[in-house]
């Protein structure tokens, strides 16, 4: 759709600028230091790439990206951020070496591979060989609303969805049962709360990391 | 003393926080018409609470809406999912057969309808209780996010 929109000259200047953002900012997330930085950074990746997806006119996953890659991501990040040092230690210059002949070499695979992949579009190419087409042709028959990306998610495909809601269930449960809920910070900051109700709440909030500190030992 | 810091960002985000709570549910119930539903209304609704946890405390936010709510909530979420799949059971349809929800034929659309709200509404609450419940180990563990890293 935006495609027709704005040209096909036009659609290769801005998914080259995009692709280019992309590259510039993983370039500063891997020659950084101060995580407060990268996770930021990464934020705005996630935003450049949602970007990208909706001019690829994948809109439900461009939505998704932001919501998730932007928004949860960066806030769940800077929380684990908060619990250890503020930048990366510098590793040493002989350790980088076998990353980058990883990276590289990933890198031309990837490249090599997208020779064969079929155009955007494509109506030969194997993802549109299949139930998809059906799924566009029969799914306002069936559901009766218009977004086809809901009818697959929530009905053709409904088994699939609930084993990621189980997924990410799981996902919560696993990382609290780790961690803990969370509980013991709320309980220590209402009995400092009750104690002394006259002390500021930043020295409140330094004497409970202090303690915080003590009992993780 | 703390209260001088941050006042631009605590009026600001005042106004934001039931903004993004009201688009969550937007995107939740406009899902069928528009890009969207219960996964990315879940993790907006999650993101506006821990907006008022970075900004108002932790515990400000455990006091809103309590750990031990938000991990109930996910639970309630995957089973109101997989209740809808036995209720279309007990219909005498196979797992998550909104056709067979009504006893609708072919071209039916109540029992899809009512099924796929429903299971946005579990898909939602899965979402939004999992990440306020990952979020709550990951921050409460610091008690209070210090002034220097803002």
């Amino acid at each position: 759709m935006s495609g027709a929109l704005l040209g096909e000259g036009a659609m290769a200047v801005i998914n080259i600028l995009l692709l280019a953002i992309l590259f510039v900012v993983s370039v500063a997330i891997a020659r950084m230091r101060s995580l407060f930085a990268i996770v930021m950074l990464s934020g705005v990746y996630s935003l450049v790439s949602a970007t990208w997806f909706v001019a690829l006119d994948a809109v439900d996953v461009a939505f998704t990206e932001a919501a998730v890659g932007a928004g949860m991501t960066t806030a769940i990040l800077l929380g684990a951020m908060l619990l250890t040092a503020r930048t990366a230690k510098p590793e040493k210059k002989s350790a980088r070496v076998a990353p980058l002949l990883v990276v590289v070499a990933t890198g031309i695979m990837l490249i090599y591979a997208t020779v064969d992949l079929p155009a955007l579009g494509d109506a030969a190419s194997p993802a549109n060989q299949g139930v998809g087409l059906d799924y566009l042709r029969v799914h306002y028959f069936d559901m009766g609303f218009p977004n086809v990306v809901t009818s697959v998610l929530a009905s053709y495909r409904g088994f699939d969805t609930m084993g990621e809601v189980a997924v990410v269930f799981t996902a919560g449960i696993a990382v609290s049962l780790l961690l803990g809920f969370g509980e013991r910070s709320l309980a220590e900051s209402i009995r400092k709360d009750d104690k002394s109700t006259l002390r500021t709440p930043s020295s409140n909030a330094n004497d409970a990391s202090k303690g915080k500190e003590g009992d993780a030992s | 003393m703390k209260s001088d810091h941050h006042v631009i960002l605590r009026v600001v985000s005042k106004w934001l926080i039931p903004i993004i709570a009201l688009y969550a549910f937007y995107v939740q119930f406009h899902g069928d018409y528009g890009p969207g539903g219960g996964f990315q209304a879940g993790v907006i609704f999650a993101v506006a609470m821990i907006l008022y946890a970075l900004i108002f405390g932790v515990p400000a936010a455990m006091r809103a809406v309590p750990p031990v709510f938000t991990r109930s909530l996910a639970a309630i979420g995957v089973f109101l999912y997989a209740g809808v799949g036995v209720w279309a059971l007990l219909q005498g349809g196979n797992f998550l057969e909104y056709q067979a929800l009504f006893h609708e034929g072919p071209g039916g659309h109540h029992g899809q309808h009512v099924g796929i709200i429903l299971i946005e509404l579990g898909v939602l609450f899965g979402v939004a209780g999992a990440m306020l419940t990952i979020f709550y180990a990951f921050a409460g563990r610091v008690a209070e996010i210090r002034d220097e890293d803002w």
